[in-house]
């Protein structure tokens, strides 16, 4: 019986405080650049995570969720180039942004079945972008909108040990600490008895009906909720690439952060973070040798489609029940 | 404005549409059969350019090579698509739309790659072919005379397509596959024959019209990506599945981007995105198509 003490032991361990704490430690033991990709892995986790209420928990395919992230970073980095608004409201007003917006397309999106709700989703990112392309006066069009201040984070001086932090690294645990939080208010939502609602409409929406949920109500406040915190990622996001340009908000980069959720594991809520932090090294690692690297995405998502559906995580924990089951039966 | 002006506007947008119509049909019939949302379609067109670019590298000193150079480049990109299907597409009929969908995105990360890594990344072009090099006048405009020729092989696709799906027995098949699989598969028909084919000629259709489009637009990467998004427009306005929708759709998307231009300057991209909004809301099924 080793093997369930084993698993009740690992399941004590406080892991996403030791992932948070280790994170937290980067500023000072890594290089420079270490910390430019924990910040990316750390704000596409968030984003990963957001879409995944869509994708795993509920069974939405949103092709458009890049629409939200980009309305967020345009609303977060307008408001502090143009309008000089401080970055304690200005990030509160690009989850706001992105979740009326959420809340105005979302209301048409859920009415659809499968493969038009993903059509649709899809002509709204491209929306988005159209206006983030051509509203020369408000978004900078083709020329985006560069140099976008960092928020004001000379305050952490205060705090011993931080004193000779770069700005960047400032930026850098700020986005941690904002990151942390809109996770576990997510893990929050999607443990929640709402949460479990979802999980019943995506694995048989007629009998969610039957017993009296109104389904298009639950996956709208599920589409506004992952629009919130999407928006909230690309206001992040903006101000950590010191810039907003239309490319972000191209439809392919919905498909790139599918592609995150999906090599993480869409069946777990800490598949998303996973897949994030995957597809960043993997990035990394793989374009300072060729420039190819969408062909190697490609064959990865070939691989997971047709070997690994269940992605990182779920290979895994089903390595994990085949170790345990091995160990089970040579005790018995 | 002149009435001059306007009828070049008009034809402009006939031309955009034509082509439109050429890659969006092979889009539409996938889609109505198979229900899939076939993201390679793009990918395919542009393989279907750069083979013909080759073909006429290859080809050089003859003045006709284009013609053999297009209907190699469609013919290559329809075996293109037969292994396609034969040898993965066909393992994920039974999965989840999402794993179609991004096996398709997959295709065009892919071969999106194996373009630039094979012919590069700079612009290439492919001249006119010597008959249909000038131009005619009509109304007191010049008009190219290949983009006239093109005006006439998309209706000419459209009727003949419209033919074969609603008086053949192989049209039948089609539309049966496209009703209810199991049952046609029950009584008897090669179902998986069926979707192998109509996958094939999908992708001869998109293979050809990236031939076609090589005279007037130059072949550079990306170009699989930004037709893509203007085909499923297409589809969606028209109706996915349906031959004639398809035709239509390409119609208003031309004449809607040819004078939303003079109607709100820069914001023509908008206006086609939120026609394919509108539509989708009211009636998702397009404006010729039938409810699923």
């Amino acid at each position: 019986m080793t093997g369930r003490r084993r698993a009740t032991l690992a399941s004590r361990i406080p892991w996403t405080l030791i992932v948070f704490l280790a994170a937290a430690t980067v500023p000072w033991i890594g290089s420079r650049y270490d910390t430019f990709l924990a910040s990316q892995i750390v704000i596409d986790a968030l984003f990963a995570v957001s879409l995944n209420l869509l994708l795993g928990t509920t069974g939405l395919v949103s092709f458009g969720h890049v629409a939200y992230f980009g309305v967020g970073a345009y609303v977060c980095g307008i408001l502090m180039k143009t309008y000089e608004v401080p970055f304690v409201l200005a990030f509160p007003a690009a989850g706001l942004g992105a979740a009326l917006f959420a809340l105005v397309s979302g209301y048409f999106c859920v009415r659809l079945q499968k493969l038009y709700f993903a059509m649709l989703t899809l002509a709204f990112s491209q929306i988005v972008w159209a206006i983030a392309y051509k509203w020369n006066d408000m978004t900078g069009g083709d020329q985006g909108l560069p140099e976008i201040p960092y928020p004001d984070l000379d305050w952490m001086s205060a705090i011993p040990g931080f004193g000779d932090l770069r700005i960047g690294d400032r930026f850098y645990l700020l986005t941690l600490v904002l990151v942390a939080l809109s996770i576990a208010a997510l893990h929050m939502i999607t443990r929640s008895p709402f949460g479990r609602m979802l999980t019943t409409i995506r694995d048989n929406p007629e009998r969610a009906a039957f017993i009296g949920l109104n389904v298009r109500a639950y996956q709208l406040a599920a589409f506004v909720v992952a629009g919130t915190f999407a928006g909230l990622a690309g206001a992040l996001y903006g101000l950590f690439s010191r810039g907003v340009f239309a490319d972000y908000v191209f439809w392919a980069k919905s498909a790139e952060v599918i592609i995150m959720t999906i090599l993480g594991g869409m069946d777990f809520f800490w598949g998303p973070p996973v897949g994030a932090l995957a597809l960043v090294w993997l990035n990394q690692q793989i374009t300072a040798y060729t420039e190819y690297w969408p062909f190697l995405l490609g064959i990865i998502l070939l691989l997971l489609l047709f070997l690994f559906p269940g992605g990182i995580v779920g290979g895994i924990v089903a390595g994990f029940r085949l170790a345990r089951r091995r160990i089970l039966r040579r005790d018995a | 404005m002149a009435p001059s002006f306007l009828f070049n506007q008009f034809m402009g947008g006939l031309t955009t549409a034509m082509f439109l119509f050429l890659i969006a049909s092979g889009l539409s019939l996938v889609f109505g059969v198979m229900r899939v949302i076939n993201f390679a379609h793009g990918s395919f067109y542009m393989i279907g350019a750069y083979l013909a670019w080759q073909v006429v590298q290859w080809l050089h000193p003859a003045a006709g090579a284009f013609w053999p150079a297009a209907l190699f480049a469609a013919l290559g990109v329809a075996l293109l698509g037969g292994l396609v299907e034969r040898l993965f597409f066909r393992h994920l009929y039974g999965r989840e739309e999402l794993y179609q969908l991004l096996f398709t995105y997959a295709l065009v990360l892919i071969l999106g790659d194996a373009a630039k890594f094979l012919w590069g990344t700079g612009q290439l072009s492919v001249s006119t072919p010597p008959v249909l090099a000038g131009s005619v006048e009509i109304f007191g405009t010049a008009q190219p005379l290949y983009n006239l020729f093109i005006m006439a092989v998309g209706p000419a696709i459209a009727f003949a397509g419209w033919l074969v799906l609603n008086h053949t027995g192989v049209g039948r098949m089609v539309r049966a596959a496209s009703f209810d699989r199991e049952m046609l598969g029950a009584l008897g028909a090669n179902v998986g024959a069926i979707y192998t084919g109509m996958f094939v000629f999908s992708s001869f259709l998109a293979g050809l019209s990236g031939a076609l489009v090589t005279p007037i637009q130059s072949i550079v990467p990306g170009m699989d990506v930004l037709i893509i998004v203007q085909g499923f427009i297409v589809v969606v306005i028209g109706g996915m599945g349906s031959f004639w929708g398809t035709f239509w759709g390409s119609v208003i998307y031309g004449q809607v981007l040819s004078f939303g231009i003079l109607i709100f300057p820069g914001f023509s991209l908008f206006s086609v995105f939120a026609l394919m909004a509108v539509i989708l809301i009211i009636r998702p099924w397009g404006l010729f198509g039938r409810p699923i």
